[in-house]
């Protein structure tokens, strides 16, 4: 078995406009097979990717955005959103959807998947990985 | 541990180099590459942030370019440097890991 490296997937794009989002997500659920240490960031206009009540039908786009909460049982379990892409964007945690993941270490507890993080935060994260992927 | 940076977009379009400046640390690298050159250029509206943050981010544009589209040396902000596709890759070796500011 290989060493395990810590991966971040980074979002700075919105959902629909562009197909970044979407391969975005694909490519961390192929990514969830091979076992390593997976962060999401949402940033800038990625903050957007994660809005509660998106509806495609008007569009004839899939919408993907339930797929978020189901990265849990892919144990991908840190998704990081940056507070300042928020305010920018006039949003707060409450405009976001829940994502929730069971804690295999604490009895199976459902915990939030989403951590709100400040710019500086952010910047750290980003400096803490083996592989950054941007999207 | 540091970071090269990559910006391929005009910061006249996005937000794309503005962002990677935001997140970039002491000791890293910022390449412009494709359109990102346009954010070397001196007398612009990002101009005094590039040239603030390059006290403490090396700043890079790549030759090939800004001579494509060009941006003569003297066009350029002080203190960024010229590489070629040789010089790209030694900046991607030689740091722990490269981002991508799309």
């Amino acid at each position: 078995m290989s060493e395990i490296k810590k991966f971040l997937y980074v979002n700075r794009k919105a959902p629909y406009g562009t197909i970044y989002a979407l391969e975005s997500l694909e490519v961390v659920l192929i990514g969830a097979a091979f076992e390593q240490d997976v962060s999401l960031a949402f940033l800038d206009d990625g903050v957007f990717q994660l809005t509660k009540g998106q509806n495609t039908d008007g569009i004839g786009i899939k919408n993907f955005s339930p797929t978020y909460r189901a990265l849990g049982d892919y144990e991908v379990t840190k998704l990081y959103v940056e507070q300042e892409s928020l305010d920018e964007r006039g949003l707060t945690l409450d405009d976001l959807q829940a994502v929730v993941y069971e804690d295999e270490d604490d009895d199976w507890e459902e915990k939030p998947s989403i951590r709100v993080v400040s710019r500086a935060e952010m910047a750290d994260i980003m400096a803490d990985q083996d592989v950054v992927l941007s999207f | 541990m540091s970071t090269l940076h990559t910006v391929n977009k005009s910061p006249f379009a996005t937000g794309s180099l503005e962002s990677c400046l935001a997140h970039c640390k002491d000791g890293d690298a910022v390449l412009m590459i494709e359109d990102g050159v346009y954010g070397g250029l001196a007398g612009t509206a990002v101009a005094d942030l590039v040239q603030q943050k390059a006290g403490s981010v090396a700043i890079y544009v790549l030759s090939a370019d800004t001579q494509a589209r060009g941006l003569a040396a003297d066009k350029l902000l002080q203190g960024i440097k010229g590489v070629d596709y040789d010089g790209f890759v030694d900046l991607v070796a030689d740091h722990d890991r490269t981002q991508s500011w799309l």
